[in-house]
């Protein structure tokens, strides 16, 4: 055979990506971008969202907690379903950078969640009367809490870098499994106070939906928090790169 | 396989094998409840179900780093992954001889210590029922907890950490089952869900744990 080179196929292209000194590269271009993107789209939702859009006729201006709330619940979601999908690649493909954007989704998730469940807690008290209910909502965000702490855990607990990445990798796709299941099987257990989807892109249930003048600075902020956890992902990826790169360095000086 | 199950069966029943330890921890759970809660016969039977299933469940957290532990730290499991046995097996001998060693006394004890919490004799019958359906998951999860922790030095925290959310599922359909039947009310599908809960798990994790276990004797 020639030694022709093989012109490199799109998904070569795309997996060159991860490659921990090209993901340096393009990364440390974007992110500037990013969170410039991030900054003011939260700022400018938040800040519509707060002082340029009417209360609410029955809740009054608690509603305006949702600004907060639903971005924030929604990427605590997305942030496992990161983690799962770059626990997969580095099983599938051993990309070390998907495995270190897991685990740096972990902590930003894990605070979402925190921050859904607070902002949740905040807003029942005016609105239901207590700040706690065992609703299946409630319930499978406190799960997903739980599930969020384990996997950071099992990260701090083992020594060997590469280890740690498989074990953490099974406990996050069989977690994945179970966190779905226990999303059914609270809604079985308890039917909640915690009204249903009530944003969604769809005009088919129009009545059901949150009027307009909430809904475009809420997509504003949402976009936002999106940025800003990817802004977060980034930052915490190149951390952990740089972390590897010390440690080798490190083991390097320790062999001269 | 079926020597190995054997053998785990046969250590676990010795005496320092955490055989009885379950089912005594079982009935302390179970007589400290009336304590806490006030000796009020009509009050218990409405939490008896909840707290021999929670009991059951925390019984059986006791004894899951013994399932591999100690194989690990003296050897046996690296003979064990180079026998011509594979890994997914070796975790399903050890998750059925936990299983037989504390899932099944305790699903038989539950009825025996519903009477201390004044529970009838036909939900009993649906307790027994429902643990002898749902135990196996949790021996089957806690094992594939323990596979992971393995390497990890007092991981017996972690552990719990780990494998606690993973419960959920089981307990509330568990419990719930239970409950139904204290009502009267129909009780099957409840019993349904947490019988396929065991058959997926039986299914899925022994790849799961096979996996964890080979990373961790890497």
């Amino acid at each position: 055979m020639n030694s022709t080179p093989i012109a490199p196929t799109l998904s070569d292209r795309f997996w060159r990506l991860a490659n921990p000194k090209i993901f340096m590269g393009w990364s440390s271009k974007l992110l500037p971008w990013i969170a410039a993107a991030a900054l003011a789209s939260l700022c400018s939702g938040l800040i519509w969202g707060y002082f340029f859009t009417s209360d609410d006729m029955r809740q009054g201006s608690t509603v305006k907690i949702i600004y907060l709330h639903v971005p924030a619940a929604l990427m605590a979601i997305n942030g496992y379903l990161l983690m799962f999908v770059g626990a997969l690649v580095w099983l599938i493909r051993r990309q070390h950078v998907s495995v270190l954007a897991a685990k740096a989704a972990a902590p930003v998730g894990m605070v979402m969640t925190l921050i859904a469940l607070a902002t949740g807690a905040i807003w029942g008290q005016p609105m239901w009367g207590t700040y706690w209910v065992w609703d299946p909502r409630l319930t499978s965000f406190l799960i997903l809490f739980l599930f969020y702490v384990g996997y950071i855990a099992l990260w701090a607990a083992i020594e060997d870098e590469d280890t740690a990445a498989d074990l953490t990798s099974v406990l996050a796709i069989v977690g994945a499994v179970f966190a779905m299941l226990s999303r059914y099987a609270v809604l079985f257990w308890n039917q909640g106070l915690h009204q249903g989807t009530t944003v969604t892109m769809a005009d088919g249930a129009k009545q059901e939906n949150i009027s307009d003048a909430f809904f475009q600075p809420l997509l504003l902020s949402m976009a936002g928090f999106g940025l800003l956890f990817l802004t977060l992902l980034l930052i915490g990826t190149r951390t952990e790169v740089r972390a590897r790169r010390l440690k080798v360095l490190q083991a390097r000086e320790r062999i001269e | 396989m079926i020597q190995l199950f054997l053998r785990d069966i046969g250590l676990s029943v010795r005496s320092g094998g955490g055989f009885g330890l379950a089912l005594i921890f079982f009935l302390i759970v179970v007589t400290l409840i009336p304590f806490a809660l006030g000796p009020d016969p009509s009050a218990l039977a409405v939490i008896a179900p909840g707290v021999l299933w929670l009991g059951a469940l925390l019984a059986c957290l006791l004894s899951l780093d013994r399932i591999f532990g100690l194989d690990f730290e003296d050897g046996t499991l690296d003979l064990l992954a180079t026998s011509p046995l594979p890994l997914e097996s070796v975790y399903m001998a050890k998750a059925s001889a936990h299983w037989l060693t504390t899932g099944l006394p305790l699903s038989l004890a539950a009825p025996v210590l519903g009477v201390l919490l004044n529970l009838d004799y036909e939900t009993g019958k649906i307790l027994c029922l429902s643990l002898l359906l749902g135990t196996p998951a949790l021996s089957l999860i806690g094992a594939f907890g323990a596979s992971l922790t393995l390497g990890v030095k007092r991981g017996g925290l972690l552990l719990s950490l780990l494998v606690l959310p993973l419960y959920v599922p089981s307990l509330i359909f568990g419990a719930q089952a239970v409950r139904l039947a204290g009502q009267a009310l129909e009780y099957d599908v409840a019993l349904v869900i947490l019988s396929a809960i065991s058959l997926g798990a039986a299914a899925i994790l022994p790849f799961a744990s096979g996996a964890a276990l080979r990373i961790n004797l890497r």
